[in-house]
């Protein structure tokens, strides 16, 4: 922004920004129950925004989690020889997809059986004799979305008596996933745009309010620039004050679930996102959400009062 | 100076408020326009500031030819020009002191230069004693004297008037004409449009009057009046 452009000076100096300052901070004052209504569309719309955000990415953790935890258990036939079982090892970890493969013996399940049952599963303390469960290879894939496919593989194998992954339960869960993924994408679009057609619309009126203002900056010879500059301002102001209560409210309530899961999750493999840097990082997001709809907003309605 | 050729002006409603206007404003001349409402003066004048485009013809301001001018630049047009309204326009949330100063403010001129300047201008139309009070506690007179203040402090070469006097008393009618023939001495040139029949008539100039989009009648020390 300097030098001469069109004959008119347009050099920023520092005193005019000043000014420009005091005026859109005098103007958010002045306008009281305008700048009260703006403020409150934007925090609506940020508060459902944060919130919505902060539902999808701990979804995103949540189930990043259970796809991590995503395992094939091959139950070995019971007629495998050692020599067959190490062939199917070999044959299963020749596939590329498989990150690792484990093997379970079946006293190992049977106690793993037993302890999942807590009392009751002492009943099955009578087959520690005559173990009827199979020896079972657990197999990890990956990239949890290929879990299916090397399933299906294993199952064409020798001596791979049954397959299990969790069929079903794992192909709804990716389908959840996704389409929750496409919902929030679409409802935080919407939500967006509801809200900067919000501050559009209240800054517009704003303007209309000031019109005699622009009128006689436009008369005394005001550059374009220099008479939008307040706007933008105002429009800056009123979009990172209304960003406030939104993140000091997801903050606080995300403070609060987090304990509280701690307590309820402890010891499963599922964990909500930590605090920091998480919170931090949507607050980042919230302020520049406001401020670009804030922005947005006023340099949209300020544009058809500037023609000359 | 000021000159129009063969300007023609049709608004989109129709509306012919130029047909083929011809004149020429010297610097330094003082020029009353006359008509009736409607006639096209307020059109003739707002065309002189680019407030309105001609659609035909050409208008030349200071040796530019405004026609041509990119939006861009009718900002400096407007620094070249003082206009004063028969409302007077005022901010009424600034004082005296800072609507006469908004025209310099928005120019970015150094706020030194703004005390000074608004002040010597404040003193030259009296009412350097009145610049922290506020235009709602100011009588007519003394609005449209501030508003004067305002269109002059940034030493235009012309200053365009609306019917300045329009919602004025004849009294203080009088005290705003003489400011005017203040700023007219001291070489402003002033185009003013006025249904004011007494001033027209005593304190005489060039009178152009208009009718029907065209001008009817062009005099040195002419009377007030037109054609119907």
């Amino acid at each position: 922004m300097s030098g001469m452009k069109n004959g008119v000076n347009t050099d920023m100096k520092i005193r005019t920004l000043r000014r420009h300052i005091k005026e859109s901070l005098r103007s958010v004052g002045r306008n009281g129950w305008m700048t009260f209504a703006s403020i409150s569309a934007v925090t609506v719309t940020l508060l459902l925004v944060g919130i919505f955000l902060v539902l999808m990415m701990n979804l995103n953790k949540v189930a990043g989690d259970i796809e991590k935890d995503v395992e094939i258990r091959v139950h070995i036939d019971l007629t495998a020889t050692e020599e067959d079982q190490q062939a199917l090892r070999n044959e299963i970890s020749a596939i590329p997809e498989v990150e690792s493969i484990e093997f379970s013996p079946k006293d190992r399940e049977l106690n793993n059986l037993m302890e999942s049952l807590g009392e009751d599963g002492k009943v099955f303390s009578m087959f520690e004799q005559d173990n009827p469960l199979n020896d079972v290879f657990i197999v990890k894939a990956k990239e949890p979305q290929d879990t299916m496919m090397i399933a299906e593989k294993i199952e064409k194998m020798a001596f791979a008596h049954k397959v299990k992954y969790g069929q079903g339960t794992v192909e709804k869960l990716f389908k959840f996933i996704n389409v929750s993924r496409n919902v929030g994408i679409v409802l935080i679009a919407g939500l967006l745009f509801t809200a900067m057609f919000l501050i559009s619309n209240t800054i517009k009126i704003t303007i209309v309010a000031r019109s005699r203002e622009i009128e006689i900056m436009r008369l005394v010879g005001a550059t374009n620039s220099f008479i939008r500059w307040p706007f933008f301002l105002e429009g800056l102001w009123l979009g990172i004050l209304g960003s406030i209560v939104p993140i000091i409210l997801i903050s606080v309530i995300y403070k609060y679930v987090i304990d509280y899961a701690d307590t309820k999750l402890a010891g499963h493999f599922i964990q909500l996102l930590d605090f920091s840097p998480f919170i931090y990082q949507v607050s980042g997001l919230l302020i520049l959400m406001g401020a670009l709809i804030g922005v947005w907003g006023s340099l949209m309605s300020v544009r058809k009062f500037l023609k000359v | 100076m000021i000159e129009m050729r063969g300007v023609y002006k049709k608004y989109p409603n129709g509306i012919i408020a130029a047909n083929g206007i011809d004149v020429k404003i010297n610097q330094g001349e003082f020029v009353y326009v006359v008509g009736p409402s409607g006639a096209g003066k307020s059109t003739f004048i707002k065309m002189m500031y680019r407030e309105e485009k001609a659609t035909q013809g050409t208008i030349i301001i200071n040796g530019i030819n405004i026609g041509n001018l990119k939006n861009s630049k009718v900002p400096l047009l407007r620094r070249n020009i003082g206009v004063v309204f028969q409302d007077f326009k005022l901010l009424h949330k600034l004082t005296v002191f800072e609507n006469v100063a908004f025209a310099l403010e928005v120019i970015e001129e150094h706020p030194k230069y703004i005390k000074r300047r608004v002040m010597e201008t404040l003193d030259l139309v009296g009412l350097k004693h009145k610049a922290r009070m506020f235009p709602t506690e100011l009588s007519g007179g003394e609005q449209q004297r501030v508003a004067i203040a305002r269109s002059i402090v940034n030493s235009p070469k012309v200053v365009i008037a609306d019917e300045p006097t329009g919602n004025l008393d004849p009294d203080t009618s009088w005290e705003i004409m003489k400011i005017f023939e203040e700023i007219n001495t001291r070489g402003t040139t002033v185009v003013m449009a006025t249904h004011n029949k007494d001033i027209v008539n005593k304190i005489k100039h060039r009178v152009i009057a208009i009718e029907g989009g065209m001008i009817v009648r062009d005099e040195e020390r002419g009377e007030y009046g037109y054609e119907n």
